[in-house]
């Protein structure tokens, strides 16, 4: 019983726990904006668990994750657009779009390695990024307005702020939870055994390209549903939503929270988001006894201390969050 | 045939241009095997130094060689106090670390000039068109550009392949260890590659600001055709680069120019006019993906390694 009872497990039961109250704090507060927050985070937090199945237990750094959300979004946007409004039609099909482009992807891309994989992923990225602009019918560069929720016939009505956060929160968990029966299965351990070493897989007999491959395919649908939140969240899809900066974001997630880490990205994510809004109140506070009214233009460049706090990450603390919490246990 | 030849033109100079940017990276790409989203930030730079020193000592001349300079030093300083410690580290770490220092210097660039853009007037003695053919007028600035990145990248090429620092930089990339084992101080030469980058990065950046405005984030886009030059070249090699950055520039180019009236001979000409932009980008990255797919290591592979 005391082995569960580590600071790592504290924290994210915690976490988990602070996630599920959330709405009703919120609305005994009144604080709407809190329930808007946390749903883009746990949006963006099912995003970064899909990326963390290859980037982090199958050692593939895809920097064009964020083409998966743009998909996923247009999805359920041009569906829209064009008269079905059924979330039973637009989600499926957003997620197999999301299936199929990441096949081809990853079919042509997993041949190449390190760098240039890092690269090709950008560049099919960036491919769709100007398809998305290219768009016309669709926005072309200023994106579409998606006027109304995908509907789901009765079953659940999205346009309640309260329905929309815990479908996104129940996904979210269920997409960890199969995370984790992945990367426990066969096919998990064959992923992990391949981004250790994958020359000695293949000479034990395992065709490790199929099983890269499988696991590309299932983080861009993961991913692809994560857009078709996304869109409904913000009621919005536009190409930037798949700049590359975007995946970058998502990158640094996995990395924050803590790479090949089960809760790892959804830490990241809520440590990265609520950074970006904390950040602000934050300088402001410290600066306004030493520089008084031009404290507030002081916390608008706030940026200017989160990146090199990215640097910090990379250089002091490898394992992210995550990494340190589990430190935490060993001292 | 004239306007073919003028967008010939400007696909060179384009491609000339990506050159510069891709120079560098692919030199500390190459030699430091470090991955760098910053070397975009010291293309903006370049242009924000050139735009101010311009306007503070009111000649065009000097504002660009102190640019220069000015990038060099910020070049040499972030390889000093951050890169440095991100060799020998896997590429993972250099794309989030530099994409960290992407934000900071898009924030503090707008900390020093402000979120408006700038503009670097050209000066007079560059504003005239020169006519090249009978009938054919270019503007004089666009074949300064041309001609000082063609002297650059001979330059370049004499410094790597014909000097005794090129030699070391050469050296350097092959077998960093016995290099210094050798009493060679590499930690200093890998400062100076990385100035050299940086300050490459910044012309690149000030010639073209007189043409675009100058503004926060432009080196984002830019960065990213430079790494699918180097890509497309083959890491490492500057010859490769050269080729492929021409041939960027020119698809690019001549994508944006002709696209729009071939396509209006099925859509539109609206249609038309939104589409072919981003087909012809569409273009360039089907080309680098073709090339991975291809050639797994780029068109001009370095072969030492």
């Amino acid at each position: 019983m005391s082995v569960l009872l580590v600071p790592r497990n504290l924290v994210i039961a915690a976490v988990v726990l602070l996630l599920a109250f959330l709405p009703p704090y919120a609305s005994l507060t009144g604080n709407a904006f809190l329930v808007t927050l946390f749903t883009r985070i746990s949006i963006l937090a099912l995003a970064a668990t899909s990326l963390n199945l290859i980037l982090g237990y199958g050692g593939m750094v895809s920097f064009g994750h964020s083409v998966y959300l743009g998909i996923g979004g247009y999805a359920v946007g041009i569906l829209t657009f064009e008269g079905v409004r059924s979330g039973f039609v637009q989600w499926p099909v957003g997620i197999a779009v999301c299936a199929l482009f990441a096949l081809i992807v990853g079919a042509l891309s997993l041949r190449t390695r390190g760098v240039y994989f890092i690269m090709i992923t950008l560049a099919f990225a960036q491919l769709i990024y100007y398809f998305g602009v290219g768009l016309d019918r669709y926005g072309g560069d200023d994106g579409l307005s998606i006027s109304l929720r995908s509907s789901f016939a009765g079953l659940l009505d999205l346009s309640n702020r309260m329905v929309f956060y815990y479908l996104c929160l129940a996904l979210l968990l269920g997409a960890i939870y199969l995370t984790w029966r992945l990367v426990n299965s066969r096919f998990g351990l064959v992923l992990q055994g391949a981004r250790s070493n994958d020359r000695r897989m293949r000479a034990i007999g395992f065709p490790t390209f199929r099983y890269r491959l499988t696991a590309f395919v299932i983080s861009g649908a993961l991913c692809g549903l994560a857009g078709a939140l996304l869109a409904n969240h913000t009621g919005f899809i536009s190409p930037a939503t798949m700049h590359w900066t975007r995946s970058g974001d998502l990158i640094v997630m996995v990395v924050l929270g803590g790479m090949a880490s089960l809760f790892g990205p959804l830490l990241g994510a809520v440590a990265l988001l609520t950074l970006e809004e904390a950040l602000p109140v934050l300088i402001r506070a410290v600066a306004s006894p030493l520089f008084g009214d031009a404290a507030v233009r002081i916390a608008e460049y706030w940026q200017i201390v989160l990146g090199p706090l990215f640097l910090l990450v990379v250089l002091f603390a490898r394992g992210g969050i995550d990494g340190l919490l589990r430190g935490a246990r060993r001292a | 045939m004239l306007l073919l030849i003028e967008q010939c033109l400007n696909g060179l100079q384009f491609g000339l241009l990506l050159f510069l940017l891709a120079a560098g990276l692919t030199l500390v790409f190459g030699i430091m095997d470090l991955v760098n989203l910053a070397h975009g930030s010291l293309y903006m730079l370049g242009a924000y130094f050139a735009a101010s020193f311009a306007a503070l000592t009111d000649s065009f001349v000097l504002g660009v060689v102190l640019a220069l300079l000015a990038t060099l030093l910020v070049g040499m300083l972030m390889e000093v106090v951050a890169l440095r410690r991100l060799y020998g580290r896997d590429h993972l770490d250099h794309v989030l670390g530099t994409f960290g220092l992407i934000l900071f210097f898009n924030e503090l660039v707008r900390v020093v000039w402000g979120p408006a853009g700038l503009s670097l007037p050209l000066p007079m003695w560059l504003v005239f068109p020169v006519e090249l053919l009978p009938g054919l007028f270019y503007p004089a600035y666009r074949i300064a550009i041309i001609v000082t990145a063609l002297l650059v990248a001979l330059f370049l090429y004499v410094l790597v392949m014909r000097t005794r620092l090129g030699m070391l930089i050469r050296a350097g990339a092959s077998n960093r260890e016995m290099t210094g084992a050798l009493g060679i101080n590499i930690n200093l030469l890998f400062t100076l590659v990385f100035g050299l980058g940086a300050a490459l990065a910044g012309l690149a950046g000030l010639m073209q600001a007189p043409i675009l405005t100058v503004q926060i984030g432009m080196g984002e886009n830019i960065l990213i055709l430079a790494f699918v030059v180097i890509i497309i070249g083959g890491i490492g090699s500057i010859r490769g680069a050269f080729i492929a950055a021409v041939l960027v520039g020119l698809i690019d180019t001549i994508g944006r120019a002709f696209l729009p009236d071939l396509l209006r001979l099925v859509f539109s000409s609206r249609v038309a006019a939104t589409v072919a932009p981003a087909m012809s980008s569409m273009l360039i990255y089907l080309l680098m993906a073709a090339v991975l797919v291809l050639r797994p290591e780029g068109l001009f592979p370095v072969s030492s390694k």
